[in-house]
């Protein structure tokens, strides 16, 4: 089912969408990989605040290309979200309610979006370019100093993405490959 | 003798750079422009589309195709009758890399220690693999290669006994496991043979292949149409998300090895799979 939603995402929205759903998302949404994941981790650790909210919000996993001048961002596509698992959980413990990337979850990380009513998304991979012209503004909220991996807040619109995980633990990817098994 | 001055090849690596992440080769554009007419899934379908729609924007709006423009790797053939004048070759080159990535608005993506993992800022240093061949040409491969895919690849050591069959079961396990994670429609750079360090480096010479042409050797052609057919019927389709399209081209590298060994690398690359040539 095409779907239109607007983020931050309530408890109601997360709750609705089911494993193959295609939605556009608009909004408001959060970048962060690898080492802003690994450093807000380790914020949580030592007792320290989180430099974004969780509560709602929607992770982007993204690193971009720099953008030309006149232009919004570059290249915007999603990366790998296996090497966030470590850290998702606990981040969706915290409210996170989304995330957008691209591949296989552990089950942990299952386990914490159906814990918490929350939905995995996948964009499609590789194809930064076109995904980038859904991106209307882009600001660097945190941790500037990790140059591409920075905390950006991004206001996007119709951004195309594909449930994988919904709220009731279904897993598009364990399901999708089987139908088209030969 | 012939004499190249160093500067023309950072000159020539700074423009293959630029050009390779905003356009790919004829062949590469064919074979996804031919997936979107194959796939039978209709989500298959739309993603293919899209990635169709995504290399024609960043032709034209110069958007690199994808945000991981890669580690450069970088095949530089030396004719023996060649001598570099104006500096160090190794450096030239890294510097066409700086240059490319940092004119060219492209992602730094290099870390300059494994561990310590401190961003290099100009996505040097480049991989460089080096071979002196006869003559007195220079002939320059760039392929940049990101990670989504380049984590999913795999070594095999198999035993003689376990022949052919062995390299295709290898193959299929490659592609199985990388999943979703690699980007599908995959191209699979196979290297057979040689020692553990050259089956990888031919499995990555794959990927730089025309993929629209097999091996000259017939039986390595059959195998790279069989591991083809193989692959697209895994059911794993564009975006691992179900179809046909799980792959578009497997391209096999084969070379002598040792009486006890059979060394395979599966080098797993996304439809990204950027390459491209230029002789000095």
């Amino acid at each position: 089912m095409d779907r239109k939603i607007t983020l931050p995402l309530t408890d109601e929205d997360a709750r609705s969408l089911r494993a193959g759903d295609y939605v556009y998302l608009s909004g408001v949404i959060y970048t962060a990989r690898d080492a802003a994941h690994k450093r807000m981790y380790e914020a949580l650790e030592n007792g320290e605040s989180l430099p974004i909210e969780m509560q709602n919000n929607v992770v982007y996993y993204l690193g971009p290309t720099p953008a030309r001048p006149g232009h919004v961002i570059g290249s915007a596509g999603p990366t790998t979200s296996s090497r966030m698992d470590k850290y998702a959980p606990k981040l969706l413990d915290l409210g996170l309610k989304g995330m957008v990337g691209k591949g296989k979850r552990t089950q942990e990380v299952i386990d914490a979006v159906v814990r918490n009513g929350a939905v995995y998304f996948a964009a499609v991979g590789g194809a930064g370019a076109l995904l980038s012209k859904c991106i209307k503004k882009a600001d660097v909220v945190a941790y500037d100093d990790l140059g591409t991996e920075a905390i950006r807040r991004l206001e996007i619109e119709n951004l195309p993405v594909i449930v994988v995980i919904d709220s009731e633990g279904t897993n598009l990817y364990a399901t999708a490959a089987e139908q088209w098994k030969k | 003798m012939r004499t190249v001055q160093v500067q023309t090849v950072t000159d020539t690596v700074r423009e293959m750079c630029i050009s390779v992440n905003h356009q790919l080769s004829s062949d590469m554009v064919c074979k996804l422009t031919e997936a979107v007419k194959i796939e039978e899934s209709p989500l298959g379908k739309q993603i293919l589309g899209q990635l169709v729609e995504n290399m024609d924007i960043a032709k034209t709006e110069m958007i690199p195709i994808c945000q991981d423009t890669g580690m450069a790797v970088i095949f530089i053939e030396i004719g023996q009758d060649v001598h570099f004048e104006g500096g160090n070759l190794e450096d030239a080159i890294n510097e066409g890399v700086r240059r490319g990535y940092t004119d060219g608005y492209l992602r730094k993506s290099v870390v300059r220690d494994p561990i310590e993992r401190e961003n290099t800022k100009d996505n040097t240093p480049a991989v460089i693999h080096y071979s002196i061949v006869p003559g007195d040409g220079v002939k320059i491969t760039l392929a940049p290669k990101g990670f989504g895919s380049e984590n999913m690849s795999r070594v095999f050591m198999l035993k003689p006994a376990q022949g052919i069959e062995g390299v295709k079961e290898a193959v299929l396990t490659a592609v199985a496991e990388a999943g979703p994670n690699a980007c599908p429609p995959m191209v699979v750079g196979v290297g057979v043979g040689g020692t553990f360090e050259k089956c990888a480096i031919l499995a990555k010479k794959a990927l730089t292949r025309n993929v629209q042409e097999h091996s000259s050797i017939p039986y390595v052609a059959d195998l790279e149409k069989e591991l083809l057919e193989k692959i697209n019927s895994l059911g794993l389709g564009p975006g691992g998300l179900g179809g046909r399209m799980t792959a578009l081209a497997v391209s096999v590298e084969t070379y002598p090895t040792h009486i006890a060994g059979l060394p395979v690398a599966v080098n797993i690359c996304c439809h990204v799979n950027r390459h491209i040539v230029r002789e000095i």
